[in-house]
């Protein structure tokens, strides 16, 4: 669907600019007032708590830079920020490469396709809470299925959730199983690539591997930075996971309202965003935790300037390379 | 370009505004009492709690009583709102006239901030007498001297033991010391052939079910405040025996036999915890247990007694917490929601009724001794200990449960063996509360 504004006036005819200009805003309009209304204003809002103390409850009283300098000698939110960047590091990679490895293979079955690809989407369908559930009952020491399955090679699974050098890889294991959703995305763009160049290609001797190399990678790399930052974005944002499998790995998922177990164990699974709720709604001191969202956006915000620019750096030096 | 820099600044000037607006809304806290509801006045009392259930009806039923002094009051019961909906309740102008909430962790916060109003005015205008309620309940509904909460019935923790694993590990009375325990639970404690924990005689993992050093401070005489106010963990000897203790214990199980057994056992309020099941022999936890055992595992043959001591005098102490009622600020109807508080507060025959029906302790001395309340063998202790001068309310402070949160993460990593120091450990527990209480301005 087109729509069509009409000629640009010419110069000078004043009346018939605005009229234009009107015309043009009232398009945008729906989108600019969500914009404000959605982004704008609650980014600013979220500055401008960052130098207040802030209850929730009575008006913010001002405290200039306090909020930012607290944050050197509190040690949790240290712990926090280290939790949140390996999950930043290890999940992007780890989710990159198992749905690229998952799309591959499918994108290369003769039969089964259809019942395969739905199998591996489904449990991204599935509600966090209940696929981490899921998850912590399989892993469950003594009584859990896989425990029970290595006894019977004289083997003991690590307590995953229960164990802090094991917490956050069981995270990132459940985060694996449900992304079936870029697993998708990739193989559509997989499946996506043009068959000549394949042939020509083979034609050239390359194999299956140099194929795969040279052909579909540089070929979905868009499409993989997509998933990069979908990751890099996701990882920042961890909350459920960690604080279900946090909860129920303490024995107190049906204790409601606290937040003694939140990070269990030994605060390996209390990412920034489980902190900075904390802070805000449990510990009411809404203005750090509004400093602490402005340091999360800032972070978000550099490492994709960072992708983006490497992306549009790898295209470029693409079209300009031999051949072009 | 200048036009567009005018532009983002208007937008951030207009955000800014909106931003001090909304900060400042909320309805204003009464200094004052709110005038009772007439007799015949018809209105309607929003409560919100966190029960559900069969407790979230039993409670209900309490309301409902309310009818009796006041006919032509509904009252809504809304249940599962925990203290995240009721903030953000106040926050947003859609309160409740009476809020309930499960934890006493936040009063610190409800009362500096002005979340729950003073009661005082009308404490002072009804001519209520608090001593109906015990010492330790009344410090863990106000701050400061500020009251804001009454207490709805209270939990009051003890010792559980299963009589058939004491039976036959020849064991023939509840342990009263450390040491006692300590012996107790090593002679309660099966191991299968590989080394494997089956039964722990007592699980002194820090953090887990009730062994929490809230709960166990009292029996170890631990202070959390020094006489200036600051957070005394490491200078109180009762948070280093406390850890010494349930380190040893650790010790004595191996830190990661204990966790491959702990990992596998069940959630705290399911079917599946471990006592129920068998899985240890000796527990902390509170009166409400005994209901769940007698529902879900009547197999488990148990009795209770006061939590041993380190100190033989201190001996029939015990830890207090329970569920607070609040009028939040902004509330319609004040006055009459003062009125509901003061009913569930101090009627005996609502007290008496509900405590038998959630198997919770009564809060006021007079429903206590009620020849209506049904008293066993097992809820006795609990009612023995909640009359006694020894009970200990929780810590109260305006930062939530920071401070409690961080000296359960330094009891646990501590019991782990991952902290060689545990004076300076202590110590940096201490800066790091008092970091955020100073921080908070309260």
């Amino acid at each position: 669907m087109t729509a069509t504004l009409g000629a640009r006036p010419a110069p000078g005819r004043g009346r018939a600019r605005a009229r234009h200009r009107l015309a043009v805003l009232g398009f945008m309009a729906p989108a600019l007032i969500g914009f404000v209304l959605f982004f704008g204003y609650p980014l600013i809002a979220t500055v401008v708590f960052s130098f207040t103390k802030y209850d929730l409850i009575n008006a913010p009283e001002f405290t200039g830079l306090d909020n930012y300098t607290f944050m050197f000698k509190d040690d949790l939110l240290i712990k926090s920020l280290t939790n949140t960047l390996w999950f930043v590091l290890v999940l992007t990679i780890a989710r990159t490469v198992f749905a690229l490895g998952v799309a591959s293979v499918i994108a290369r079955l003769k039969s089964g396709v259809g019942l395969i690809r739905t199998l591996c989407y489904l449990p991204s369908l599935a509600p966090p809470v209940a696929a981490t559930l899921v998850f912590f009952m399989v892993l469950r020491p003594n009584d859990g299925p896989l425990d029970k399955l290595l006894d019977l090679f004289g083997l003991q699974s690590p307590l995953w959730f229960s164990d802090p050098s094991w917490a956050k890889p069981g995270i990132t294991a459940i985060m694996l199983w449900i992304s079936g959703d870029l697993m998708i995305i990739i193989l559509a763009a997989i499946l996506d690539v043009p068959q000549e160049q394949y042939e020509a290609a083979e034609l050239d001797g390359a194999g299956p591997i140099r194929r795969w190399w040279h052909v579909t990678l540089p070929t979905i790399s868009p499409v993989l930075l997509f998933g990069i930052v979908n990751s890099v974005i996701l990882a920042l944002q961890l909350f459920t996971q960690a604080v279900v499998a946090g909860s129920a790995a303490s024995g107190s998922a049906d204790t409601t309202g606290s937040t003694k177990y939140l990070g269990f164990p030994e605060n390996s699974t209390l990412t920034f965003p489980v902190y900075l709720y904390t802070k805000g709604f449990r510990q009411f001191d809404m203005g750090y935790a509004a400093a602490m969202a402005t340091v999360l956006f800032i972070i978000s915000f550099g490492v994709t300037i960072v992708l983006v620019q490497r992306m549009r750096k790898n295209s470029s030096a693409e079209e300009g390379g031999p051949g072009a | 370009m200048r036009k567009h820099t005018r532009a983002a600044l208007l937008c951030v000037a207009a955000a800014l505004t909106l931003t001090a607006c909304a900060a400042g809304k909320g309805g204003g806290a009464n200094s004052d009492a709110a005038a009772a509801p007439g007799k015949d006045d018809k209105l309607t009392l929003t409560v919100w709690s966190n029960y559900s259930d069969r407790e979230y009806e039993e409670v209900t039923k309490a309301l409902k009583t309310f009818n009796k002094k006041f006919p032509n009051i509904e009252i809504k019961h809304e249940g599962s709102q925990d203290d995240d909906k009721i903030t953000a309740g106040i926050r947003s102008g859609n309160t409740p006239d009476v809020a309930l909430s499960f934890t006493t962790d936040n009063i610190g916060s409800f009362c500096s901030t002005g979340a729950f109003q003073p009661l005082k005015p009308y404490l002072d205008r009804d001519k209520v007498d608090l001593n109906q309620i015990s010492p330790a309940v009344r410090d863990y509904t106000e701050y400061k001297g500020n009251r804001c909460a009454m207490p709805m019935l209270t939990d009051v923790y003890a010792m559980y033991y299963n009589t058939g694993m004491f039976s036959d590990a020849g064991i023939s009375a509840p342990p009263k010391t450390l040491d006692e325990l300590f012996e107790d639970a090593k002679k309660l404690t099966k191991k299968s052939a590989n080394g494997d924990i089956e039964v722990a005689g007592y699980l002194p993992t820090m953090g887990f079910y009730a062994n929490r050093p809230t709960i166990l401070a009292p029996n170890f005489g631990a202070e959390w405040a020094t006489a200036d106010g600051k957070s005394g963990l490491s200078t109180s000897p009762g948070f280093t025996e406390m850890m010494t203790f349930q380190k040893k214990l650790v010790d004595f199980y191996g830190f990661d036999q204990l966790e491959r057994f702990r990992a596998g056992l069940g959630q705290e309020y399911s079917a599946d915890h471990a006592f129920h099941q068998g899985k240890i022999a000796i527990m902390m936890d509170g009166e409400y247990r005994t209901a769940f055992l007698k529902a879900q595992a009547p197999q488990i043959k148990f009795n209770t007694a006061p939590f041993p001591t380190w100190k033989p005098a201190d001996y029939g102490t015990a830890f207090t917490t329970g569920t607070i009622m609040g009028i939040p600020k902004g509330a319609k109807n004040p006055g009459a929601a003062w009125e509901l508080i003061k009913h569930l507060s101090f009627d005996t025959d609502t007290i008496v009724d509900l405590s038998n029906a959630i198997k919770n302790v009564p809060s006021t001395k007079a429903a206590m001794d009620s020849p209506k309340l049904e008293v066993d063998e097992q809820f006795k202790t609990f009612i023995d200990l909640a009359k006694s001068d020894k009970l200990k309310g929780n810590p109260v402070t305006p930062i939530g449960d920071a401070h409690i949160k961080a000296v359960t993460d330094f009891a646990a990593e501590y019991t782990s063996g991952k902290v060689p120091d545990l004076a300076a450990g202590l110590k940096k527990v201490d800066q790091s509360i008092d970091d955020q209480i100073a921080k908070s301005g309260k």
